[in-house]
């Protein structure tokens, strides 16, 4: 049986206080294995984004053990998570959040910065997975010079620049057309596949679906079902991207 | 990359780059002039003490300062010094204010000094007119370009009244300014003791000149003994009390440095509010870094090289326009003075204000939630 990279298990989370407080996780228990992309599905407010948060070392959990490559989570402090998030998570956000700032290959080198891989050697990793995820040609746009698909494999090439060993995806689609959406996830898939790494991407989106390795479906802080899908690899946008990919190189 | 990242946060918004290179800007400026001023009265209340060429001032009890010792020596404390083992020399000083009657009308107050340049303690610098041989010819006196306009002449040759005597202008000084604006003429002791109706034996000052390695500390100590009614104080001594006459007991100091501080504080208040909003705009991008797994330490280092860097060009632009001011002020009667120390200074107190600065912003990304990624 292959060892979890990332695990949950009977993983409570409250929120608020007093009479506010709501119980968003009511124990989760969630594995996750390299070379698969995992698709955690749910209506608002069942707790996706929290299980997210918490898988991710952002937040902590009320109750219940959370492990990441092997290592409890429980008990450490801020700068602790940080490392842990440093040393094993990539992270897409549903906003890209890049750096207006800064241009295409400085938003992936920033994540580098943060893990202490500095200079040269740094320039040529962030432009190497930039290459990777097809934006070899747009390393000095900024992001209000690309579009969205684009800006968000700007933001997938810089969850992967420090090659974690989990990449953890808020929405990844959710602010993109149809055609950019299944791009996204057929990068996602074959990050997964290719570089056999955990993948972890929340959606509502159904388009997403057939790039999935594994569905899992929340509901009301439960994980509720959980199903196998064979197709993984073979999805035809994936085929698609990668032609494209040997098209450019 | 942070250097890149705080470059580029500061030069994104370049009005509030300006607000805050502005306020620095303003601060340095002000900083620099109340300090220059400090530093250029400082020189000017010191210049005669550390002209002169002397080990020990021996002075009248209590003299407050160069300008206000009284002529109340005489030549029994000049022997008495001259009798102490390793004195070499005691040369006398007059110093006292004067009245000075204008050519034309009107009268103004002088400081007058009188000195044997012969003796080597103490004679008239920058002559840019005439010379010591001419300031001996009868009735001679010296004065300061700067301040013409002041003492109603326009150079060589002019005449005027101090106190009881009549004066001409036979050499003239350049830039030797006071700083109680009253300014310096030099002439002769002789001159002087006979223009302020003082005795042939009194002095202001004696200047003691010790044998080579005699041993200033005791020869001071039997000075002291020797003078009951004097004062022997050492070449720093003197120039520390009439520092502190001038400048703290006056106020004047106290207004000049009140000045500067108040310059720190607006600076560091501008440059804190600016660098706050900043911060609060950027929020998300500090917690995009810290969810990336960024230490707290590296969050802070963005915002102290954002402070370093505006605390950098501020102070470049901020020291230009005063050494600007200063080129401006140097033939006025109170001159500017900026000193390599001075400007070093200048810059380690932009940067200390700068870091002051951050720490509001700092407070502000110390309490960022990264789970703020998710909700954008």
């Amino acid at each position: 049986m292959t060892t979890p990279v990332l695990e949950a298990v009977n993983v409570v989370k409250e929120l608020g206080k007093g009479a506010g407080k709501v119980q968003a996780l009511k124990g989760v228990n969630l594995a996750l294995v390299k070379g698969e992309l995992t698709l955690l599905m749910g209506p608002s407010g069942s707790g996706k984004t929290t299980l997210l948060s918490i898988l991710g070392c952002i937040l902590t959990p009320t109750s219940g053990i959370v492990r990441v490559e092997g290592e409890e989570v429980a008990g450490k402090n801020a700068e602790e998570l940080a490392e842990l998030r440093r040393k094993h998570i990539g992270f897409i956000f549903q906003s890209y959040n890049l750096f207006p700032t800064l241009s295409a290959l400085e938003n992936v080198r920033i994540a580098l910065d943060v893990i202490g891989r500095k200079g040269y050697q740094a320039a040529l990793r962030a432009e190497e997975v930039l290459r990777e995820v097809g934006l070899g040609n747009r390393l000095k746009n900024y992001p209000s010079n690309l579009s969205g698909g684009e800006q968000q494999r700007v933001a997938v090439a810089r969850a992967i620049a420090a090659s974690p060993s989990v990449v953890l995806a808020d929405e990844p689609t959710a602010a993109l057309d149809s055609e950019n959406g299944h791009a996204v996830m057929a990068l996602l898939a074959r990050i997964a596949k290719e570089q056999n790494r955990s993948v972890l991407a929340v959606t509502h989106d159904p388009r997403t679906l057939g790039y999935a390795d594994r569905v899992v479906r929340i509901e009301d802080g439960l994980i509720v079902g959980e199903e196998r899908r064979p197709q993984g690899l073979d999805a035809p946008e994936i085929t698609d991207l990668t032609k494209r990919r040997k098209a450019n190189a | 990359m942070i250097l890149t990242l705080a470059f580029r946060n500061l030069f994104h918004d370049r009005i509030r780059l300006a607000v805050t290179l502005v306020g620095i800007l303003f601060s340095i400026v002000l900083v620099a002039i109340q300090l220059g001023m400090y530093l250029g009265s400082s020189q000017m209340i010191t210049s005669m003490i550390e002209r002169s060429k002397s080990d020990l001032w021996i002075t009248a009890f209590g003299a407050k300062s160069f300008e206000e010792g009284g002529i109340l020596l005489t030549s029994r404390e000049r022997h008495q010094a001259l009798a102490t083992p390793g004195v070499k020399a005691v040369v006398p000083l007059v110093v006292a204010f004067a009245e000075w009657r204008k050519p034309e009308g009107g009268s103004t107050r002088v400081v007058l000094v009188g000195t044997d340049a012969e003796d080597g303690a103490l004679e008239p610098w920058s002559l840019v007119a005439g010379t010591w041989q001419d300031i001996k010819s009868p009735d001679a006196i010296s004065a300061d370009d700067t301040y013409f306009r002041e003492l109603g002449i326009n150079g060589i040759g002019d005449t005027a009244q101090i106190a009881m005597g009549r004066v001409k202008v036979k050499a003239l000084t350049h830039r030797i300014r006071s700083f109680t604006q009253s300014p310096y003429v030099f002439t002769t002791l002789s001159r002087a003791r006979s223009l302020l109706g003082a005795d042939s034996d009194k002095a202001t000052f004696y200047l003691v000149q010790l044998e080579p390695g005699a041993n200033v500390e005791a020869v001071r100590h039997e000075l002291r003994t020797r003078l009951e009614g004097a004062e022997v104080l050492t070449k720093d001594e003197f120039r520390d009390r009439s520092l502190r006459q001038w400048l703290f007991r006056t106020g004047a100091g106290l207004a000049l440095i009140g000045g500067a501080l108040l310059g720190i504080l607006v600076g560091t208040v501008i440059v804190a509010q600016t660098l706050y909003s900043s911060t609060k705009d950027h929020l998300n991008e500090f917690a995009t870094l810290r969810a990336l797994g960024s230490s707290s330490g590296y969050i802070y280092k963005v915002i102290l090289a954002q402070a370093g860097l505006s605390a950098v060009i501020g102070y470049i632009l901020g020291i230009l326009i005063s050494l600007g001011i200063l080129y401006i002020s140097r033939n006025t009667p109170l001159p500017l003075v900026m000193t390599p120390g001075l400007a070093g200074a200048l810059f380690g107190l932009t940067l200390f204000m700068s870091a002051v600065s951050a720490i509001s912003a700092i407070i502000k990304v110390t309490r960022i939630d990264p789970a703020m990624v998710f909700n954008r």
